[in-house]
């Protein structure tokens, strides 16, 4: 699919970048004209692939995570969040809602909102090698636009 | 995430104000529970309408205060949820066990 923009963002695993990578993702995204909505739910996916890659990719470390967006024809945003961590040993178990490895402050609602607010989902991961979020999101083209 | 709260008949309002993410959820949670601790209400509301961002850690902050008030056989009420908030809340199925109010209450304010 043609590619009509992109950008890459390669930042540490600190929690404070949370806010930063869907803010700039947001950001990227005003281009295609979105809706409040359409953008909260960006944000919202956005926000927990990163917290996943933060929370379970490294938890003891700080390690890399890269972010890729890219406009591809037909309005639509096509997210890349990857870790180079830990890794998930089973990702169909992980994708199920409630299921955390995490602690008690954690709600193993990520992948399923993910899941939802975005039209497309592939996770791939290697355990001890990382793990890669792809997301798509279609913009609708609204009324009144060219 | 800055709250404020005021107590009146044992029912404790918690306002939330500002983004709930990961990064600062555990303490979200703590300033919450302190707050009950403190007045230990038989009804606690979380105002929801200062809150401009929330994802799934906000949830987890529900499900705890609701045990906490479960715990002390009170109730709880989210209230003023602005319709980001809402989505995810509402994805997340809490909305059948809380009791809460969205958008119309929110356009109302």
């Amino acid at each position: 699919m043609k590619c009509e923009n992109q950008m890459t963002l390669e930042f540490p695993s600190k929690s404070i970048n949370e806010s930063f990578a869907r803010a700039a993702v947001a950001c990227f995204a005003a281009q295609l004209d979105p809706t409040l909505d359409e953008l909260g739910d960006i944000k919202t996916a956005v926000s927990e692939a990163v917290t996943n890659s933060i929370v379970h990719g490294y938890p003891d470390t700080i390690g890399t995570i890269t972010l890729r967006c890219r406009i591809l024809a037909g309005n639509v945003l096509d997210i890349v969040i990857k870790d180079k961590g830990r890794g998930i040993e089973n990702v169909e178990e992980a994708r199920q809602p409630m299921f955390t490895t995490g602690g008690a402050d954690r709600s193993g609602m990520g992948f399923t909102i993910m899941e939802s607010f975005m039209t497309e989902l592939k996770v791939s991961s290697q355990l001890g090698r990382g793990t890669t979020v792809h997301m798509k999101r279609k913009i609708l083209k609204r009324g009144g636009k060219s | 995430m800055q709250i404020t709260s005021f107590l009146q008949d044992k029912q404790l309002t918690i306002a939330l104000q500002g983004e709930i993410d990961h990064h600062g959820a555990k303490a979200t949670l703590r300033m919450v529970e302190e707050k009950i601790d403190q007045y230990m209400p038989s009804q606690c509301i979380l105002d929801f309408r200062g809150v401009s961002f929330m994802d799934s850690s906000g949830i987890a902050v529900v499900i705890h205060t609701l045990r906490r008030m479960n715990e002390l056989g009170g109730k709880l009420r989210l209230t003023k949820v602005p319709p980001q908030p809402e989505k995810v809340l509402r994805a997340s199925g809490i909305d059948r066990i809380v009791q809460m109010e969205g958008r119309e209450a929110y356009h109302e304010v």
